[in-house]
């Protein structure tokens, strides 16, 4: 875990709303596996206080932190305004990352909106065996360009709530078919998203009885599992109810979660 | 004579710390958390999170949200309970030189009795919190830190357990926290630490929700600084046994506020979160002020308050 302030090389939109920033994070970059995050500081003053957490979206010649982020709220949109050569408290890598799949199984990677950043990291360390991508957008002026990534479109399908792009509905639908055309035991699902996705995808996994991984998200305060704030419920009724998004995840396997209650 | 090495260790009663600068309960885990980012070993003490008899699985999410200069929290106590705390993490702590503070609280006289005992002998246990802002089960709900007779009591069956000294921290939730201060150190309380965090509240405006599931929760960080530091100026002036000042420590020239006050030692809280290294980082400024300012002891500073009328 590296605690480190990090100038910014590149501060670049990429979609509607949603930007792509290159920290100069040699350390962070070397020690990062797929579906970890960094907690970044937005700035120096009391407002907003606290670090944010970003999954990683990538790296780039093994010394840029790939960030990808959408403006939501005060602190990504004051992400947006920095600069090349302004610098960000970095704090990470941090949290449990996605297991590389076993020889023989094709990887699926489905993504709701800016729930592609870790799915993006995990593509560049997948190219061998050819992985699908699933990327499911409001509308076709989100759509993320994989070329900032290294990565081409080649097993790319799309799916825009508006039907401005790809298939016209929910990414869950290209899932539900890909799972039905695939072995079941072949199959091993990654996914990111909001939570009445992801829900779905836990829905169709477990019955499909296909192994799937999830990136969790959650409010959090510290990211190192002191403040107790990202907590989730647990599916089996254990001694601790709850995990911590942040130490036990942020990936979760699709069971270990109560979804009622997500 | 120009000073080179300030002295910033501070006494509280029958605790010394190497320098004034301690950690506050539930902000810092067990420690272990941060050891990887700095050396422990470099601040006065660390306060562990609230330690129950029995592990506690905490209130459903969500349990934080952001407000302006601060954050809500309803963490509801999350800990692993006495027994896994002794076994698993009094080991780790024991290897420290840092003066380690247990954070206790409970919902029944006798659960604060059975964590005061269950931490007899542990040396890794340097002095125990009292944590009185808890609902007592037994008087209906009411908390115990609102109460100052049932503050006193808690306070005394600690210590009829206790082999350590005693600090009670009180919660600013009171209508005159001079009064519960005056019942803690009338019971025997070695050192009083505030304060807690004040409840507070905020809702989505959209869904019309609260933003805590626990509907309301402590208010931390710079928000509440002023009033900390009125409250521990309060205290300052009506007890004579040492206190601890906490809320909204932010940097060095936050923890001078309350040094200059009377406070003989600071807590860190949501500035651990912001940047880990913030209670080191006050350490090193401390000392750098000190040298620049020709101050040969923290102490010096401590209760220097020039208040009015001023000549």
């Amino acid at each position: 875990m590296i605690d480190k302030n990090t100038e910014i090389a590149f501060n670049t939109q990429v979609a509607a709303d949603t930007y792509v920033m290159g920290l100069k994070a040699p350390e962070v970059v070397a020690a990062a596996s797929p579906g970890q995050f960094v907690m970044i500081r937005v700035g120096s003053a009391l407002e907003p206080l606290l670090r944010r957490p970003f999954s990683i979206g990538g790296t780039l010649q093994g010394e840029l932190l790939l960030i990808l982020y959408k403006v939501i709220g005060r602190g990504t949109a004051l992400m947006a305004k920095a600069e090349k050569g302004d610098h960000m408290a970095v704090l990470g890598p941090l949290g449990r990352g996605f297991s590389q799949p076993r020889p023989g199984k094709r990887p699926i990677l489905a993504a709701g909106g800016i729930g592609i950043a870790p799915l993006i990291f995990l593509a560049q360390t997948l190219t061998a065996s050819k992985p699908l991508f699933l990327a499911g957008y409001r509308q076709a002026a989100e759509k993320v360009p994989f070329d900032t990534f290294g990565l081409t479109d080649e097993n790319l399908l799309v799916a825009t709530d508006d039907g401005s792009l790809g298939h016209h509905g929910f990414i869950t639908d290209l899932l539900e078919t890909q799972i039905d055309q695939t072995e079941k035991t072949s199959a091993i699902v990654y996914a990111c998203g909001p939570a009445p996705m992801l829900k779905k995808v836990a829905a169709l996994t477990i019955s499909s009885q296909t192994p799937c991984q999830m990136s969790l998200e959650a409010n959090m305060a510290c990211g190192l599992g002191a403040c107790q704030g990202c907590a989730v419920k647990s599916s089996t009724p254990d001694r601790l109810t709850y995990y911590l998004v942040c130490k036990d995840g942020p990936i979760f396997p699709a069971r270990a979660i109560d979804w009622e209650t997500l | 004579m120009s000073i080179t090495k300030p002295d910033l260790s501070v006494t509280l009663g029958p605790l010394k710390l190497k320098n004034p600068l301690m950690t506050s309960s539930g902000t810092f885990g067990y420690g272990q958390e941060y050891s990887e980012l700095f050396d422990l070993n470099l601040l006065g003490g660390i306060v562990v999170k609230g330690l129950s008899v029995n592990p506690k699985t905490g209130n459903p999410p969500p349990r934080i949200v952001e407000t302006s200069c601060g954050m809500l929290n309803a963490i509801g106590l999350a800990n692993i309970g006495l027994k896994a705390f002794v076994e698993k993490i009094a080991p780790w702590l024991a290897e420290l030189t840092t003066k380690v503070v247990v954070n206790i609280y409970g919902h029944t006289i006798d659960d604060y009795r059975a964590v005061a005992e269950g931490l007899k002998g542990i040396d890794a246990v340097s002095a125990l919190e009292v944590n009185i802002s808890c609902p007592n089960v037994e008087c209906g709900g009411m908390v115990f830190g609102t109460d100052p007779a049932i503050a006193a009591q808690v306070t005394k069956e600690v210590l009829k357990k206790a082999d350590k000294p005693v600090i009670v921290k009180l919660s600013p939730n009171v209508t005159d926290i001079r009064e519960m201060a005056k019942a803690v150190e009338g019971a025997g309380a070695h050192v009083i630490s505030l304060i807690n965090a004040p409840t507070g509240m905020a809702v989505d405006i959209r869904t019309r929700r609260p933003k805590l599931a626990n509907v309301s929760g402590g208010l931390t960080g710079p928000a509440i600084r002023p009033i900390a530091l009125h409250m521990v100026h309060q205290v300052v002036r009506t007890v004579k046994i040492p206190v601890i000042g906490i809320g909204g420590i932010m940097n060095y020239q936050d923890a001078l506020e309350f040094l200059i006050v009377g406070a003989r030692a600071v807590q860190v809280g949501t500035a651990n979160f912001v940047n880990p290294r913030t209670a080191l980082n006050i350490v090193e400024d401390l000392e750098r002020y000190c040298i620049e300012n020709g101050i040969a002891s923290i102490n010096d500073i401590i209760g220097t308050l020039d208040l009015p009328p001023w000549k």
